[in-house]
């Protein structure tokens, strides 16, 4: 195993300077280990058992633990036998910009790791849920699954195991709410994307009403090489609690914005100022959210604090994507917050009246504070909502998500609200 | 047909392109509703966009309830229900574009084109849509143009679009990264 494989298992055939690993080429390096082990007659109940053991959570943003989740698919003679693997591959959380790049990088090592997955779970057939825009993923992936279907890698008799698995890609036609796991599954099924009520979970009762399992991309990403080198291996990467790599990323006016496979446990000041160089000139750290559009904001007296998903817990806020946006001095903070409003209330589905009718509220009275035609009460109605829409009062997880960085910030830059309040955007 | 709700003379003829593509599509899925939402989106490659006739089209085709249909084909904000451009820019406007200066592109496009989102240019070149996060935040702020992905963009390479390839200054990708 060379370095580069122990210490980045997600990235390590990644150049962008070329395109990705053709099939033989990805066999070089040592891919499709996982599926020659299952070959080699590894049960799924032991791959679960594996899975559950490495401690694998899951990267779209919740941090569920994989195996627990996977363990919820009923099994034996008696259960439904259709069963399926769904790739969640719908990346739109604002300032998300991860497995694009593990796609467009990467595709066979998604392929594997689904084969993995699928076998797992014993889905027969499994659907890649891709974004329309992402023309370059979708050109790669559909390349790197012929090239898999041709070799015998998938199809009626995947590795010779007797197991049958195939894949389709789909191409969404766009909204937000799609990455939500039961609005996903109903736009593969032609419907409006409207979240569904859990339960039933979709492990029990999913796409058409099979048993389903929806991963992330990079979640998926992380399977070959669990399987390939084992859980002491994956364990021995990361520290403070959460085993293996993740992708963090870091947008905004730092010098070299990007995105790095890392160990678990790296500070958050490493990954801004080592490899974001830090602040570009003339510009100074304000904030931060350190998971994407949906989570609290953090101040530079944090950057000491590890990346795993307990220690950013602990302070209020969420890892979830892992990919931080950073907000400089020169940026209104009020304006960002309204700017992540704006895109909340555009991409509610409007199915519930909170979210639908709470939203477009917000949002308004962030237009007036920009314009200065706001007044204090506005900040108190602010507020509310960061109750009203908060955990546990809406249908899905999208208002939830609006609300930390709302609330957050209220708090953080309460004198800025104010400033607002009074007179408007000082900013421009 | 038990769904057809619609009379037959208000709906198009399906090319055999795109009844090609909707039948490989129908052994890909096993509901019919599924594929409508594929059948939407291959019509609308073929076609530009989605019309009422296409719409009548499909319903038929697959023996879909139209007004369903309809909802779905609304709610997707990459399925066109009225006629775009040439090429329809798909800007991005979401957290890291918006901190790295996004507003003054559209600015920009307002100024050189005459449109705001939802419209198209006079020469029906351009169509301007506000899309969620582009995810590729770290080359903010982004757009697609087409099939194109347009990265570290400022006014002036707006102008560069704008004129085409007359401009010195353009180009389609100052990072690289597409076929």
């Amino acid at each position: 195993m060379s370095a580069h494989a122990e210490q980045r298992p997600l990235t390590k055939n990644i150049d962008l300077k070329r395109g990705p690993l053709a099939l033989k080429e990805y066999e070089a390096a040592g891919g499709y280990a996982g599926p020659r082990a299952i070959a080699a007659g590894l049960q799924p109940n032991e791959v679960l058992e594996r899975i559950k053991e490495s401690g694998l959570k899951g990267r779209g943003g919740a941090g569920f633990p994989t195996g627990l989740k996977w363990s919820f698919v009923p099994q034996g003679p008696d259960s439904e036998q259709q069963k399926y693997l769904v790739v969640n591959a719908d990346e739109m959380e604002p300032g998300t910009f991860k497995d694009r790049l593990l796609m467009e990088g990467d595709p066979h090592l998604l392929i594997e790791g689904m084969i993995i997955a699928a076998y797992t779970i014993q889905a027969s057939r499994a659907f890649i849920f891709l974004r329309g825009e992402y023309l370059l993923a979708e050109k790669r992936l559909a390349q790197a699954i012929a090239e898999a279907r041709a070799a015998g890698h998938l199809g009626e008799n995947v590795f010779g195991t007797g197991f049958a698995f195939d894949i389709v890609l789909h191409t969404s036609a766009g909204r937000y709410i799609c990455g939500e796991e039961t609005a996903l599954l109903n736009a593969l099924e032609g419907k409006r994307a409207n979240p569904r009520a859990k339960p039933p979970f979709p492990q029990v009762s999913g796409l058409w009403g099979k048993p389903t399992i929806v991963n992330n991309v990079e979640t998926l990403c992380n399977l070959p090489g669990i399987i390939a080198n084992g859980v002491e291996w994956y364990q021995s990467l990361g520290s403070g609690g959460d085993f293996g790599t993740k992708l963090f990323g870091v947008s905004g006016r730092v010098k070299t914005p990007g995105c790095w496979e890392l160990p678990f446990g790296v500070s958050i000041r490493e990954v801004i100022e080592g490899y974001g160089g830090g602040m570009q000139e003339g510009y100074r750290l304000k904030a931060f959210l350190p998971g994407g559009g949906s989570t609290d904001f953090l101040t530079p007296d944090h950057l000491d604090t590890p990346l795993t998903y307990g220690a950013i817990g602990e302070l209020g806020s969420r890892l979830a994507t892992g990919t931080m946006i950073l907000l400089d001095d020169q940026t209104c903070p009020v304006g960002m917050i309204g700017n992540l409003m704006k895109f909340f209330a555009h991409e509610s589905c409007g199915f519930c009246t909170p979210c639908r009718d709470g939203l477009p509220w917000v949002d308004a009275i962030f237009r007036d504070l920009e314009e200065g035609k706001g007044a204090h009460k506005d900040i108190a109605i602010l507020q509310d909502h960061v109750g009203y829409l908060g955990p546990g009062k809406t249908f899905c997880a999208l208002a939830p998500g609006a609300t930390a960085p709302l609330g957050s910030g209220l708090k953080l830059f309460a004198d800025e609200f104010e400033t607002h309040a009074n007179s408007g955007c000082p900013y421009h | 047909m038990q769904h057809k709700l619609i009379s037959s003379s208000s709906s198009r003829v399906l090319s055999a392109a795109e009844l090609e593509e909707i039948d490989h599509e129908l052994t890909l899925y096993p509901t019919k509703q599924s594929v409508g939402l594929e059948a939407l989106k291959i019509v609308q490659r073929h076609q530009g966009w989605v019309s009422d006739e296409s719409m009548h089209a499909i319903a038929n085709y697959l023996e879909l309830p139209l007004a369903e249909l309809e909802g779905v084909a609304t709610f997707f904000n990459l399925i066109y229900r009225r006629p775009v451009g040439k090429r329809v820019i798909l800007f991005c406007d979401s957290v890291s574009c918006w901190i790295m200066g996004c507003e003054k592109n559209k600015a920009r496009l307002a100024e050189r084109l005459g449109i705001g989102y939802g419209e198209t240019s006079a020469d029906g070149e351009f169509t301007l849509i506000p899309v969620p996060c582009l995810g590729d935040c770290d080359k903010a702020p982004v757009m697609m143009v087409g099939d194109t992905m347009h990265r570290q963009v400022d006014p002036a390479s707006i102008d560069a679009l704008v004129e085409g390839p007359g401009n010195k200054a353009f180009t389609v990708d100052k990072v690289g990264g597409d076929e």
